[in-house]
């Protein structure tokens, strides 16, 4: 196409593609192309991880069955594993979690989405959870293991013993390391999710309820139990349900002060396994292809729970709040 | 129903028409959107397409520039000459097309990048070199009327400049690439009253070298501004038609149509 | 009357819970945020932490070099990977992706957003160390780069689909090609949401310890080669918390506070950037 110079009119090309109009053209397309190729990656390392997590694990798939679910050895000597005392580990650890940041996130997000009183610290805390979101869990274990874990031995859980020590959750002997100590660490954990999640679905609800039941005389506390939590308890739960899937998955933090002992205890203070924990425990000394098979198998185990829950929640909250919720 | 297809011939001196619509009927999906549109747009002129809200002017606009071709679903029939070839026609090449046939849209929409760098993305596309690009931003943003307020901050966001000289700024870069024809979807709807005057001032001056097709809602706006007016409504059907169509004179002050009195008068729309 | 009197002091109550709530979810982050300064100076500032490779056990001094240069490497490649991919992935999404193969893609993605990071490594261990029968590095960087692809995918996305249309129509408008308006127009306009992104993706993987434990495996000496097992920050921290020396230990705490440092650094670095584009 004639250029021209400034001055001139540019000589109009027929509209029909010519060879250089082409040339853009199939830029488009090899860009087109790119583009899918990028998406069927993806697609493609989906169906790989998937190859990739469950074929190690099919000798120990074969051998042991669903019965693995519900057997309680393990035993690299004799090459027979089960997986209940890990799935009760990481079940009980992830309770105990979602116990102590349900509440308290909720709590927390209500603060920060209500437009409540002390407006001023809704920024620090705000900050302050992502903060906390950003810590990588390494340095939140290392810190349970030197600083928490003293702390639960030689202070929480005999306060516990003392108190509640009927009940057969906190009986025997209290090292500071176990399933309490990791619940707690999870919840810290778990809890910038729970509060950025649950505060996103309060937002959502629409302001006319909240303002309508203020006008009608009802107080906070009234509008919040009787509004704002019920329109939203379908979010909540979701949030719940992501930050039970985070919690079932955490590892490292978990590893460092749960004991690393394969039991079921009924005991709170007790050592105890998560299916995570096992795998980062066992997996590079690993005897024998069966162990290592099992340890796969641990692993098949937990992608599934995990999936499952995130599945679920995410139907939840998105329904409720709209919009992706932002996860750290 | 059109009253009129073919604009009478002015002091019969030889007509150009450069685009030509002849029975355009477009669809997105199912719904009709325009019925059997015909419009036959003179060179260097300023011609308007007016009517009440929704009758289709935008659509039977975008039209021109295949800008449909966003829209999945979207489909047309008929044809649209630009100097003789069908616009709509597949071998058609659009993204010479709509370097011929420029837009400027209803909202002012900068790139967010220099001010130079916007008026001269297109000629960088098209290849020209550095000495050229430099020498086609200075005539736009001159033709414009924008060159002595920016031009000591070409390198300057965009952005920062005040609506008005951010529509000025998409005009400049529409004729940096030297385009046959400008379309002009409402152009000054977002502008105030001086920005607007200035803009229909700078379209006095642009018409004795490019042919303008303008859609506006403001009848007073078209009734200052173009030689040539086409007249639509929706149907029953809810599918845009074109009424009446001639030169702008004839439509505000002898309309042939009542339904173009109406309007005209204000009785409806 | 009683009632009102009951209803005011619930109300009060419950103000009071709500703020309790507030102070225990702020209080672990600073308590951590505490012990980790306290306990990782003295060992950050001790002479050779930073250039020195970790002393063979019970001898004192030493220091991280090897740990350092190790998180770099391997998340520098896992970025090399993940970024141009997983921006290529949202471009897809954004552009050509309201149909049935992106809603697989935004599925997948979210799937993985979900996964244990042990997962990962795993995964890598199958793909990368079973078949080229080393622990190394780069299957480090490759359970870190899965990991990381989701989170700058999305991101991507959500700054293109923030992009107006406005802005596409007027880039198509003077004749562009469309992969030029993606690309010229759209993605820089775009570019503040998917480098933050990027950037926390790469904060994120620079603290993960799972994925790396049966990958990268470890090495308590200084060298590059992403062919062979190397150490990292992460695994520092991780497997010296459970010696028995103090200054080990002490080691432990010093590269937890870098490794904070680094990714409080990355989260400041986001926000100027973003400030900076938005002038």
């Amino acid at each position: 196409m004639s250029r021209g110079t400034a001055t001139e009119r540019v000589v109009p090309t027929p509209l029909v593609a010519t060879s250089r109009q082409r040339r853009l053209i199939s830029g488009d397309r090899i860009f087109h192309a790119f583009a899918y190729a990028a998406a069927a990656l993806i697609i493609l390392i989906a169906l790989v991880f998937v190859v990739a997590v469950v074929i190690p694990a099919l000798p120990a798939i074969t051998k042991f069955g669903l019965g693995f679910f519900i057997s309680r050895t393990w035993d690299p000597v004799r090459s027979q594993f089960g997986a209940l005392p890990a799935i009760y580990g990481t079940l009980v650890t992830s309770a105990i979690a979602l116990v102590i940041a349900f509440p308290i996130g909720l709590g927390a997000a209500l603060f920060l989405a209500e437009d409540a009183r002390l407006r001023f610290l809704r920024g620090p805390l705000s900050f302050a959870i992502e903060l906390l979101a950003g810590i990588p869990s390494v340095v939140i274990g290392l810190w349970a293991f030197f600083i928490l874990t003293p702390l639960m031995r030689d202070n929480v859980d005999p306060f516990l013993q003392h108190t509640l020590g009927f009940l057969p959750i906190f009986h025997g002997t209290a090292s500071g390391y176990g399933y309490l100590t990791a619940g707690l660490v999870l919840a810290i954990m778990v809890l910038p999710i729970m509060i950025a999640l649950s505060r996103d679905v309060i937002r959502a609800v629409p302001r006319a309820l909240r303002e309508g039941s203020l006008a009608l005389g009802a107080t906070n506390a009234e509008t919040i139990w009787s509004v704002i939590l019920p329109y939203a308890r379908v979010g909540i739960t979701g949030a719940a349900l992501l930050s039970l899937g985070r919690a079932l998955g955490e590892t490292i933090a978990v590893t460092m002060v749960i004991g690393n002992t394969m039991q079921i205890s009924s005991s709170l203070f007790a050592s105890g396994y998560t299916l995570p924990s096992v795998i980062a425990n066992e997996f590079t000394e690993a005897t024998g292809t069966i162990h290592l098979a099992s340890l796969f198998y641990l692993g098949v185990v937990l992608v599934l729970i995990t999936i499952a829950v995130n599945v679920v929640a995410r139907l939840l909250v998105w329904r409720f709040a709209g919009s992706e919720p932002m996860v750290a | 129903m059109q009253t009129e297809i073919v604009p009478p011939t002015v002091d019969g001196a030889d007509v150009e028409i450069k685009l030509d619509a002849r029975r355009v009927n477009f669809f997105y999906g199912d719904f009709q959107a325009l019925h059997d549109a015909s419009l036959a747009v003179q060179a260097r002129k300023i011609t308007a397409l007016i009517g009440p809200s929704g009758c289709g002017k935008t659509t039977f606009l975008r039209i021109f520039n295949r800008m449909h071709d966003l829209t999945p679903g979207t489909r047309a029939t008929g044809e649209v000459l630009l100097d003789g070839h069908n616009v709509l026609s597949p071998d058609t090449d659009v993204i010479n097309l709509r370097r011929q046939v420029g837009m400027l849209f209803q909202r002012a929409n900068p790139f967010p990048k220099s001010i130079y760098d916007n008026v001269a993305y297109g000629p960088h596309i098209l290849g020209w070199s550095k000495p050229q690009i430099d020498e086609i931003v200075e005539e736009s943003l001159k033709d414009t009327g924008l060159w002595d307020e920016v031009k000591d901050r070409l390198r300057r966001s965009a952005l920062n400049l005040s609506g008005g000289q951010q529509q000025r700024l998409c005009l400049a870069r529409a004729l940096a690439v030297k385009p046959e024809v400008i379309l002009m979807d409402e152009p000054a709807s977002a502008l105030d009253p001086i920005a607007t005057l200035r803009i229909e001032e700078l379209m006095q001056e642009l018409k004795k070298r490019y042919t303008i097709v303008i859609v506006t809602h403001n009848m007073q706006q078209s009734a200052r501004v173009s030689d040539f007016t086409a007249f639509m409504l929706m149907n029953e059907r809810r599918a845009g038609e074109v009424i009446e169509f001639g030169p702008t004179d004839d439509i505000f002050n002898r309309p042939k149509d009542s339904r173009t009195e109406d309007y005209i008068t204000g009785r409806f729309g | 009357m009683n009632l009102p009197l009951v209803r005011l002091l619930v109300d009060r109550l419950v103000g009071w819970l709500i703020v309790l709530c507030v102070m225990l979810a702020a209080i672990p982050v600073l308590v951590l945020l505490l012990f980790v300064v306290l306990k990782g100076l003295p060992g950050i500032l001790t002479p050779g932490f930073f250039t020195e490779p970790p002393h063979p056990q019970g001898v004192p001094g030493g220091g991280v070099l090897n740990a350092i240069i190790g998180t770099v490497e391997i998340v520098g490649i896992a970025s090399l990977l993940a970024v141009p991919i997983g921006a290529l992935i949202g471009i897809f999404l954004s552009e050509y992706g309201r149909n049935q193969i992106g809603d697989t893609v935004r599925f997948i993605s979210d799937v993985l957003t979900g996964l244990p990071s042990i997962a990962f490594g795993i995964f890598a261990y199958t793909v990368v160390v079973v078949t080229t029968h080393h622990f190394s590095a780069l299957a480090a960087s490759i359970a870190l780069a899965v990991l990381m692809l989701p989170l700058i995918l999305r991101a991507t996305e959500t700054a293109l689909v923030l992009v107006p249309q406005s802005l596409r129509e007027a880039g198509l408008a003077i004749g562009a090609p469309r992969w030029r308006v993606t690309l010229e127009i759209i993605v820089p306009a775009a570019l503040g949401g998917i480098v933050t992104g990027a950037l926390l993706a790469m904060a994120r993987a620079a603290g993960e310890t799972a994925p790396l434990l049966f990958t990268a495996l470890g090495n308590d000496t200084v060298q590059t080669n992403p062919l062979q097992p190397m150490g990292a920050l992460s695994l520092t921290v991780f497997r010296n918390a459970l010696l028995p020396y103090q200054n080990v230990q002490d080691q432990a705490w010093a590269a937890a506070l870098l490794l904070v440092i680094m990714v409080a650094a990355t989260n400041i670095l986001a926000r100027i950037y973003v400030r900076r584009i938005q002038r």
